[in-house]
């Protein structure tokens, strides 16, 4: 097992390398840079910039360094915790971004929680109970959740709080107390702002598992393995549960990799539907405005945190079916 | 590498068939390979057996002969505004023997304190519905101009608005139909490209293994590494402002593709690679075939049903990314007219508030990637019965 992990943590490597390219030929790619944005932004307003000013700020962010000297740079402090330097914010980049992507973290692993807890049950339900009104109803549930996608949902979610309940939908606290010292209502208000995105973002993840659960428990419950143990005499619990449930998991193991960029994904874009703290405004408005740096720095972290991702699941997959450690 | 390819992600709505069902079905194929029909007909049958895809195909191609039409359909013009209803709500269609089909008459209230504007049904005044109207005038074709709309009213200073009037005082439902050409189209032509891009490398890379196979394995595995929406984020923000709206939209297409070949080129790859050792194409090099004659004469047939299961399954994605792309004010802008630049008048709090059936193309847009998964699903099953 430690091989296994050792081997594709070095696997790894080459492909962050790689992919730190891709991202800062990417944030270059608008033409000019964030000068010549800011710029255009103060000439819209009317007044106009003194070109020995931009050009001495421009000395001044190395922005007139080639190209590959700036990635260099920017790469090599990355092993320090030094991002670079957001343009707009007149911040180093690791300020900026660390709680944001902490959140962004937190609201994908609750919601890849609340997926599991709900698809293991509906699931195994929706197998044992084939056909059955219920499992139907599922079935249509299931691709209705596929087809409206989280952003979607998101403002959905935001109409109907603030045309039904007049509650506040958006935002990591409701307006009274987010400037209120911490307490036990303070909390619940958190918790409470949390759980919504977080259902909202596993909806379509959940349907997904559900729908793998339940036919691969059909599949398994068919074998001769599960009549072996319906003839042994155990209870029907012990043969769904402790039989069929276990070998029927392996699948569910391994979408789980491709979930988790639909989930950062979807983290990102709801972010900004419900004006949550999480990398996503911050993130267009890096874009927007070329604070490349910012920019750069979150998409290259979203990319790490979705290779990570795939590696725990990998691992998971390789846990729970040994086959695959020894391939 | 990844220890397994990960399924893509409509696999997971297939239903697990129970080995009994396994083993029916492989009865019934082998009843079906004994009638003597041909594969195409063979998939056609196992298609419209299954009746959640034939509705959904029919409600695709409903979808795309409206984009068609949007111009006849729809009452007015996608720009056309009425100055004097803004946000009005969506009016009720009635129906009475004496007069036919009809509407009330819009009132209108300015609230003494907000000064806000607000429309209320005027029961006492009906306004029948008229079908072929003329009104603004459209091309059909290029050159020919035509002003017939299918319904409308006689009324030119008013108009009917089944789904209510947007911020400007357009008719939201002539834009959410005339919007319907950009958000399908978009998918189309983006697909295409995926296409494009995803069966040349894919097959290349099956086909000749070694370096070619490692670079292209490299390339789709770096691609994937970036969550999609925000590389197409970072990339869409890369396209300048001043652009014409032709380049934009095609732009859009070329950078949705950037991540949608990869599902394709993982696919065929792994098609290919089973393929290249089968007896019929040993057979084929044997005979002196060229790699270019087994690739296309061979090789393409063989996955070609593959190649239309796998873009028809990625249109919902790719029409659900222009959407979001272009709520966020990355993607299409006016004067384009798409579902989710549609969609950027919903973002506002207040204006959601006020004016909620702005959300109405959300349920255009969540009908068609419906209909488009049951379809994709449906056609896999047909194609590839095994697997389901």
């Amino acid at each position: 097992m430690v091989a296994f992990i050792v081997r594709r943590l070095l696997a790894m490597i080459p492909t962050l390398f790689f992919v730190s390219i891709a991202t800062f030929i990417i944030i270059q790619l608008p033409p000019g840079d964030f000068l010549t944005s800011l710029q255009a932004l103060a000439a819209s307003s009317g007044s106009g910039a003194d070109k020995a000013a931009m050009d001495n700020l421009r000395h001044q962010y190395g922005l007139d360094q080639p190209k590959y000297v700036r990635y260099v740079k920017w790469i090599a402090g990355f092993p320090r915790g030094d991002f670079g330097y957001s343009f707009e914010w007149k911040r180093p980049v690791r300020e900026l971004i660390a709680d944001r992507l902490g959140l962004t973290l937190l609201l994908s692993a609750l919601s890849l929680v609340l997926m599991w807890l709900v698809a293991l049950p509906v699931g195994i339900y929706s197998a044992t109970h084939k056909y059955s009104g219920m499992d139907n109803l599922l079935t249509a549930g299931a691709f209705l959740g596929l087809s409206v996608p989280d952003f979607l949902l998101g403002l959905i979610y935001v109409a109907v709080g603030i045309f039904g309940f007049r509650a506040s939908v958006t935002g990591l606290f409701s307006p009274k107390i987010a400037e209120a010292p911490w307490s036990a209502v303070k909390v619940v208000d958190l918790a409470n702002h949390l759980f919504w995105p977080a259902l909202i973002l596993s909806l379509g993840g959940m349907t997904q598992l559900i729908r793998i659960l339940r036919g691969s428990m059909l599949e398994v419950t068919g074998q001769q393995f599960i009549k072996t143990a319906r003839a042994k005499g155990l209870s029907e619990r012990v043969v769904i549960h402790r039989h069929a449930v276990r070998v029927a998991i392996n699948p569910l193991v391994s979408v789980m990799g491709m979930q988790l960029p639909q989930l950062i994904s979807g983290a990102t874009i709801l972010g900004i539907v419900l004006s949550l703290p999480t990398t996503g405004p911050m993130f267009i408005r890096a874009l927007t405005s070329q604070d490349m740096y910012l920019a750069g720095t979150f998409l290259l972290f979203l990319a790490l945190m979705l290779m990570l991702g795939n590696l725990l699941s990998d691992i998971a997959l390789a846990w729970v079916d040994p086959r695959i450690r020894y391939q | 590498m990844s220890v397994v390819d990960k399924p893509s992600s409509r696999l997971a709505l297939q239903d697990g068939a129970a080995a009994g069902e396994i083993a029916a079905a492989a009865r019934a194929g082998q009843v079906e390979a004994r009638s003597g029909l041909t594969r195409r007909q063979l998939t056609w049958r196992r298609f419209v057996r299954s009746r959640a895809a034939v509705i959904g195909g029919l409600v695709v191609l409903a979808f795309y002969v409206t984009a068609l039409c949007a111009n006849i359909l729809a009452p007015y013009g996608v720009d056309q505004r009425f100055i004097d209803y803004l946000y009005v709500p969506p009016q009720g269609l009635h129906f009475d023997l004496r007069t036919g089909l009809y509407i009330y008459g819009i009132r209108k209230k300015i609230d003494p304190d907000t000064l806000l504007t607000t429309f209320s049904a005027d029961p006492g005044r009906r306004i029948p519905v008229r079908f072929l109207v003329p009104g603004s005038a459209y091309t059909i074709a290029g050159p020919f101009a035509a002003r017939l709309h299918l319904f409308g009213v006689t009324d030119t200073k008013m108009g009917v608005f089944l789904l209510g009037t947007d911020r400007q005082g357009r008719d939201m439902l002539s834009r959410i139909l005339i919007g319907s050409q950009m958000s399908l189209t978009i998918g189309l032509v983006g697909v295409f490209l995926s296409l494009i891009i995803g069966s040349v490398l894919g097959v290349v890379s099956g086909f000749y293994g070694g370096r070619v196979d490692e670079i292209v394995q490299r390339l789709i595995e770096v691609i994937r590494s970036f969550p999609a929406i925000p590389l197409w984020m970072a990339l869409t923000a890369a396209l300048p402002q001043h652009w014409p709206p032709e380049r934009v939209y095609f732009a859009i297409t070329v950078i949705l593709s950037v991540i949608g070949w990869t599902w394709l080129a993982r696919q065929l790859r792994g098609k290919v690679l089973a393929l290249r050792e089968e007896e019929f194409v040993t057979a084929a090099r044997v005979m002196g075939a060229s790699d270019a004659r087994i690739i296309f004469k061979h090789l393409l047939p063989q996955v070609f049903g593959h190649i239309v299961v796998i873009s028809t399954l990625a249109m919902p994605g790719m029409i659900l990314a222009e959407t979001a792309l272009s709520f966020l004010n990355l993607g299409l802008r006016p004067p384009l007219t798409s579902w989710g630049v549609l969609l950027q008048e919903a973002q506002n709090l207040e204006s959601l508030r006020n004016y909620p059936w702005l959300l109405t193309p959300a349920a255009f847009i969540s009908l068609a990637v419906l209909a488009f998964n049951f379809f994709g699903d449906g056609l896999r099953d047909a194609a590839d019965p095994h697997t389901a």
